[in-house]
C-alpha cells in the first residue's frame, strides 16, 4: 500500500559491486542508502520483512496445532472407548462458569483485534496500550475463573490421583481419565495464557515507548496471532469438555 | 509502508458478535438431545467460529496464498493424526481372533 512514507523509505537500491579489494568494504555499508530502523539488513523492505515474521509465526502456530491436537487426539481415543463415563464427567462442570470464560475470551479477541488495528492506523500509544491492557485484564479474568474451577475439583476431590473420590461416580476410571484430560488440556491453555500475558506485558512496554505506528507494528500482529490461536484453542475445549453431558443417564 | 489491510472496526464487531451467538447456540444445541447429531453439531459452530477468528481477527482473509496453504496444512495433518488413529481404534475386533 503506498502512502507518505514511501518517500523516506524507498527500499533498498542497487548497491555498487563489491570491490575485490577487501578494505574498499565499508564497515556500515548499509547506511548509504536510508531506510527504517527496525528493518533488519537480510530483508529487502518493511512489507517482506512484516510478511517474513508473520508466517513465521504462522509456522510456529502449526505446531502448536499439532501440540495441542496430540491431546484431543487422546480426548477422541478415550471418550471412544467410555462414551458413558466421559458424559456423566463432563456433566459434573459447570456451564456457567465455561460459558462466561468462552465469553470473556472471545471478548479479549475483539480486544486484541483492536490493538493490531490501533497500532496499524497509527493511533496514539495511549490508544494501542489501552487496548493491550483490556486484552490482559480480560485473561486474567479467564485464569481467575479457573483458578476458581480448579479449587472446587480439589476441594471435592475430583482431582484424579490418589485422593480421587471414586465413590460418587458410576463409572470412576473413566471419569477419572476425563479429568486427566480436563487437567492437562486445560493446564495447557491455562500455561499459554500465563505466556500470553507475559507477551503482552512486552507488548504493552514496547507500545508505551511509542514504537509501534503503521510502518511498524509486526510485534503487535504477531503477539495477536498468539493470542487468537490461545482462544481458537478453547473454542474447541469448552464444548468437548463442558457440553456433552448434558444428556447423561443415569444407571 | 505500511503493509497489511486494515479491517473497518465495525467487521471486527460483526465477527465479535458472530462468535458471541454461536457460543449461544452451541450451550442451546447441548440441551436438545440429538443423539450422535450433538457432537456434529457442536464441532461445526467450534469449525466455524475457529474460521471467523482466523479469518478476520488473525488477517488470514488479506494474507499472502502462502500463510493460507500454511495455515490449511496444519489443520489437514491433523485430520491426519485423526483419521489413521481412529482407523486403528474403531475397527479393532472386526475380526475374530484379533487381540482386543
Amino acid at each position: 500500500m503506498p502512502d507518505a512514507h514511501a518517500e523516506h523509505f524507498p527500499g533498498p537500491i542497487h548497491r555498487p559491486p563489491v570491490a575485490s579489494n577487501v578494505d574498499a568494504i565499508q564497515p556500515h555499508e548499509h547506511e548509504d542508502y536510508p531506510h527504517h530502523p527496525k528493518l533488519q539488513h537480510h530483508f529487502d523492505d518493511m512489507a517482506q520483512q512484516a510478511e517474513a515474521s508473520t508466517l513465521g509465526m504462522w509456522v510456529f502456530l502449526v505446531t502448536e496445532i499439532m501440540f495441542f491436537g496430540g491431546l484431543f487426539m487422546a480426548y477422541l481415543v478415550y471418550r471412544s472407548q467410555a462414551p458413558a463415563a466421559f458424559q456423566e464427567a463432563s456433566a459434573h462442570l459447570s456451564i456457567g462458569w465455561g460459558g462466561f470464560n468462552t465469553a470473556v475470551l472471545i471478548f479479549s479477541s475483539l480486544t486484541m483485534a483492536l490493538a493490531v488495528r490501533s497500532a496499524q492506523t497509527s493511533e496514539p500509544a495511549k490508544t494501542q496500550v489501552t487496548w493491550i491492557v483490556i486484552t490482559m485484564f480480560l485473561g486474567v479474568v479467564f485464569l481467575g475463573v479457573k483458578a476458581i474451577e480448579y479449587t472446587e475439583k480439589f476441594r471435592d476431590h475430583i482431582v484424579p490421583g490418589p485422593y480421587f473420590d471414586v465413590t460418587k461416580w458410576e463409572h470412576p476410571p473413566g471419569v477419572e481419565m476425563f479429568y486427566s484430560l480436563y487437567f492437562c488440556m486445560t493446564g495447557l491453555h491455562a500455561l499459554h495464557m500465563i505466556i500470553g500475558l507475559g507477551i503482552m506485558t512486552w507488548l504493552a512496554i514496547m507500545a508505551g515507548r511509542k514504537t509501534f505506528n503503521a510502518d511498524y507494528y509486526t510485534p503487535v500482529e504477531v503477539a495477536g496471532l498468539y493470542w487468537h490461536f490461545v482462544d481458537i484453542v478453547w473454542i474447541f475445549l469448552f464444548p468437548l469438555l463442558y457440553l456433552i453431558g448434558r444428556h447423561y443417564h443415569h444407571g | 509502508m505500511s503493509a497489511g489491510h486494515v479491517a473497518p472496526k465495525s467487521l471486527y464487531y460483526q465477527i465479535f458478535a458472530a462468535l458471541l451467538i454461536g457460543t449461544a447456540l452451541t450451550i442451546a444445541v447441548a440441551f436438545v438431545d440429538l443423539g450422535a447429531f450433538n457432537n456434529v453439531a457442536m464441532l461445526t459452530i467450534a469449525a466455524g467460529k475457529a474460521l471467523l477468528v482466523i479469518l478476520f481477527f488473525m488477517h488470514v482473509r488479506w494474507g499472502t496464498r502462502l500463510t493460507g496453504l500454511v495455515v490449511a496444512s496444519g489443520f489437514f495433518w491433523l485430520l491426519i493424526l485423526f483419521t489413521i488413529t481412529m482407523s486403528d481404534f474403531l475397527t479393532r475386533g472386526w475380526i475374530a481372533g484379533s487381540l482386543r
